[in-house]
């Protein structure tokens, strides 16, 4: 019956149950856990623990207008407006517990990975304390050298087989390695979909909107270890492949005149008018560090290869690392400019940028403007400013189009 | 009296000039320095022949490090870049930086190319602390910045320096153990403004050098009568500053009698274990220190902490010196916020930043709460 479905509707359906199966586990008594994003999932998958993303969930009330209500909680409460807007949410969340956007189930455990960041670590902490239930807590420390050290793995292993403890005492379940085994290669598989379907963007033009690729995102955020995943980034790769074959682009409407990478986590407040103004200049954003953020491919079995993985996440690399790996994206998806998103949730990420935007900049000669934004918190965005640096791209992104012509530029 | 006001007195004056009193200390010891902010292995440092002194940022206008930081990064760190790109910090031969924020791995990966001529060692603290295997991961890393160490010294480090080079920070530990004991007996004599910069002298001399003022000082301390304030607070937060907040607690009569501060107690709080070598008690004084919004702690102690504080030294209030932008402080604020408020413990909330030039709003707060309490 699936095979009917398009891969828009099958992740319409795929994160509709993604949800009310939580819900519905919750009712039924099974556990709950909260976890974060890049999160070594594959242990609550082996045991069955069902699993929802705060950051994921925060971005669905985020882009349907809901967030200022649990913002004004958490604040109330004495958070301060300065902390990551995805924790302010949802830490107002575990106050009201219900949201027009989408709801999910309280949490019996944490789970939480600080390849993303420091902040997850803070927000979990207080979680697991205001909720009085047990954290797992993964730290994958920060790797400044490129390589990632031998001493964090070893340290990252450690806390694999701790975790594993912790777990099996959580949930009184024995923990069956045959099937950790095949959730690990079920993950890889997802994970390797999910590049192979964006690395589609590379093609001229693109079959691939970036925009798209923000809403696909949530099953690799939120169901990296299920089969269903895995076949979605299938389906959906094939039918962009499709599109490639018939040089379709990513509109029905309008030409891609010019492919940019979109840096750091939508705006999803204002995910309409950030598109829109891209479109009217028939701009396409065709690739972002999110796909490179999801490629968490290792052998089956590898418990050390599953602990390189989840720490090479491009925010837990150093800037010699994060700037290659753009310049790899600038070349390989042929971009002509890259939008920087000072994103005030997430300091991580914007206190790089500024280095990172003269490195590729030097490198590339790509032109590229940073707007001032919020992932969650609607009052940081101004549509004026955000037009303005877009026009500003477009005249940077033009003059080069014509220096390339000439030859000036290659 | 004398004796013990011309201590303070010279105390004040070096933390108050940091350039000219390292400069001092580095003559005097025949060493060069080797900065650090927040945590860090002071004493491989101090082993490999360096003198540690601490980068806590100041208050400076801040031009150049806009080139690397947003106007929402912690001010300490944008003045740390500061002075970095100014040149300020030229003199350090290294600096020692944790990776326990964003901010600061941030500033580890922008030091390197805002602040060439100054290399940067970054320390990678284990949140994982008291699980052996992040106790084993901060041996090895702290093994690690030892050999970088003994690099920039151009010669190795013995064991035998190193458990010298820990005697020396853990005696200095004691001394200023004793020293806030004494000084929260003698609120004016130690008033907030003296009691931080005593302190926090001891972030540019040599440790040796420091121990033996601090052993006389308190020596002397406890020999005058126990003096009375108006208020007794305990102080939390990253640093007792700008010290125009400490001028207004002062004005109002208002004095720090203990703290939970990143730069003041945090740093000496913990003692050693008695068992293991230098290294294993490093890492174990990590492992052990609670109540630290830096290192992960589950069961956040904090709350707490602060009203053990509050308790043993008859304190009437907290007072929050909240570092604006610093992530991990304002998610622990409404944690311990709650929690003191169910102890009914007065908690007085000061946002602040290094760069501050007003403390009109400041003094009246503060001033609101010395009536209150009245």
């Amino acid at each position: 019956m699936e095979s009917a479905l398009t891969s828009k509707q099958l992740l319409a359906k795929l994160q509709e149950e993604h949800y009310a199966g939580a819900m519905q586990a919750k009712k039924e008594g099974k556990l709950v856990a909260w976890a974060t994003s890049i999160c070594p999932q594959e242990l609550l998958e082996t045991l069955d623990i069902d699993v929802v993303y705060p950051e994921n969930h925060a971005a669905a009330i985020g882009a349907r207008k809901d967030a200022p209500q649990f913002i004004a909680n958490a604040e109330g409460k004495g958070y301060s407006a300065d902390i990551c807007s995805y924790a302010r949410v949802n830490i107002g969340y575990t106050d009201i517990q219900f949201s027009e956007a989408e709801n999910i189930p309280m949490p019996d455990l944490i789970f939480c990975c600080s390849n993303i960041c420091n902040t997850a670590l803070k927000w979990y902490e207080n979680l697991a304390k205001l909720l009085h239930i047990p954290l797992v807590m993964f730290d994958m420390p920060f790797n400044h050298t490129f390589d990632i050290p031998e001493h964090s793995i070893r340290y990252m292993r450690g806390q694999i087989e701790h975790a594993i403890a912790q777990l099996v005492e959580i949930t009184g379940k024995k923990f069956d390695y045959d099937k950790f085994g095949e959730v690990m290669k079920v993950s890889s598989d997802a994970a390797l979909w999910w590049r192979r379907a964006t690395d589609l963007g590379r093609n001229h033009p693109s079959p691939l909107n970036g925009f798209d690729m923000f809403n696909y995102m949530a099953m690799i955020v939120c169901a990296r270890g299920k089969e269903s995943t895995r076949d979605l980034f299938k389906l959906w790769h094939d039918e962009m492949a499709e599109k490639v074959r018939l040089g379709i682009g990513p509109w029905k409407e309008g030409e891609e005149k010019y492919r940019i990478m979109w840096d750091g986590i939508a705006c999803w407040p204002h995910l309409s008018v950030t598109y829109k103004t891209l479109k009217k200049y028939g701009i396409n954003m065709v690739t972002s560090t999110y796909p490179e953020s999801w490629t968490i491919v290792y052998e089956k079995n590898d418990l050390d290869g599953m602990a390189r993985a989840y720490s090479a996440n491009y925010a837990n690399r150093n800037l010699d690392y994060g700037t290659g790996n753009v310049i790899k994206l600038v070349r390989d998806f042929d971009l002509d400019g890259i939008v920087y998103h000072s994103n005030r949730s997430c300091k991580l990420m914007d206190f790089r940028q500024y280095e990172v935007q003269r490195r590729i900049e030097d490198a590339t000669g790509v032109p590229s403007v940073v707007f001032d934004g919020d992932q969650t918190d609607p009052r940081v965005f101004s549509q004026a400013q955000y037009e303005t640096r877009i026009q500003a791209l477009v005249e940077m992104m033009e003059k080069n189009k014509i220096k390339k012509q000439r030859g000036d530029l290659k | 009296m004398s004796s013990v006001q011309s201590i303070i007195d010279a105390l004040c004056e070096k933390a108050l000039h940091p350039d000219r009193t390292v400069a001092e200390s580095c003559k005097q010891a025949g060493k060069e320095a080797v900065g650090f902010y927040l945590y860090a292995p002071e004493e491989l440092a101090y082993a490999a022949g360096f003198l540690p002194v601490g980068i806590w940022g100041g208050s400076t206008e801040i031009k150049l490090a806009d080139r690397y930081l947003q106007g929402f990064c912690c001010s300490i760190m944008r003045a740390d870049i500061e002075y970095g790109m100014r040149g300020t910090y030229n003199r350090l031969r290294a600096v020692m930086l944790p990776t326990v924020c964003d901010t600061l791995k941030c500033i580890c990966e922008n030091w390197k190319v805002a602040v060439p001529q100054v290399p940067i060692i970054p320390v990678v603290y284990p949140q994982n602390r008291t699980l052996p295997a992040g106790e084993e991961y901060l041996r090895e890393e702290f093994s690690r910045v030892r050999r970088e160490l003994e690099d920039l010294a151009g010669q190795s480090v013995s064991d035998a320096e190193l458990e010298a080079a820990f005697a020396v920070y853990e005696a200095w530990r004691e001394a200023m153990r004793a020293f806030t004991k004494v000084a929260s007996t003698h609120p004016q004599t130690v008033h907030a403004k003296a009691r931080h910069l005593i302190i926090k002298a001891g972030s540019f001399m040599d440790k040796a050098e420091h121990t033996r003022e601090m052993i006389q000082l308190t020596r002397l301390l406890a020999e005058l009568p126990e003096e009375t304030c108006a208020v007794r607070a305990v102080a939390t937060g990253l640093v007792g500053e700008p010290l125009g907040v400490l001028d207004s607690l002062r004005e109002n009569d208002v004095a720090i009698v203990a703290d939970d501060l990143a730069q003041e107690s945090r740093q000496f709080r913990v003692p050693a274990r008695a068992e293991g070598d230098a290294l294993s008690k490093m890492v174990w004084r990590i492992a052990d220190q609670k109540g630290c919004p830096f290192l992960y702690e589950p069961e956040k102690t904090r709350g707490q902490k602060l009203i053990d504080l509050v308790k043993e030294n008859k304190a009437d209030a907290v007072i929050t010196l909240q570092m604006k932008f610093c992530d991990p402080d304002e998610f622990d604020y409404p944690i311990y916020k709650a929690e003191l408020e169910a102890a009914g413990i007065p908690l007085l909330y000061l946002e602040v930043e290094q760069q501050m030039d007003s403390f009109g709003q400041i003094g009246t707060r503060i001033q609101s709460l010395a009536e209150m309490l009245l």
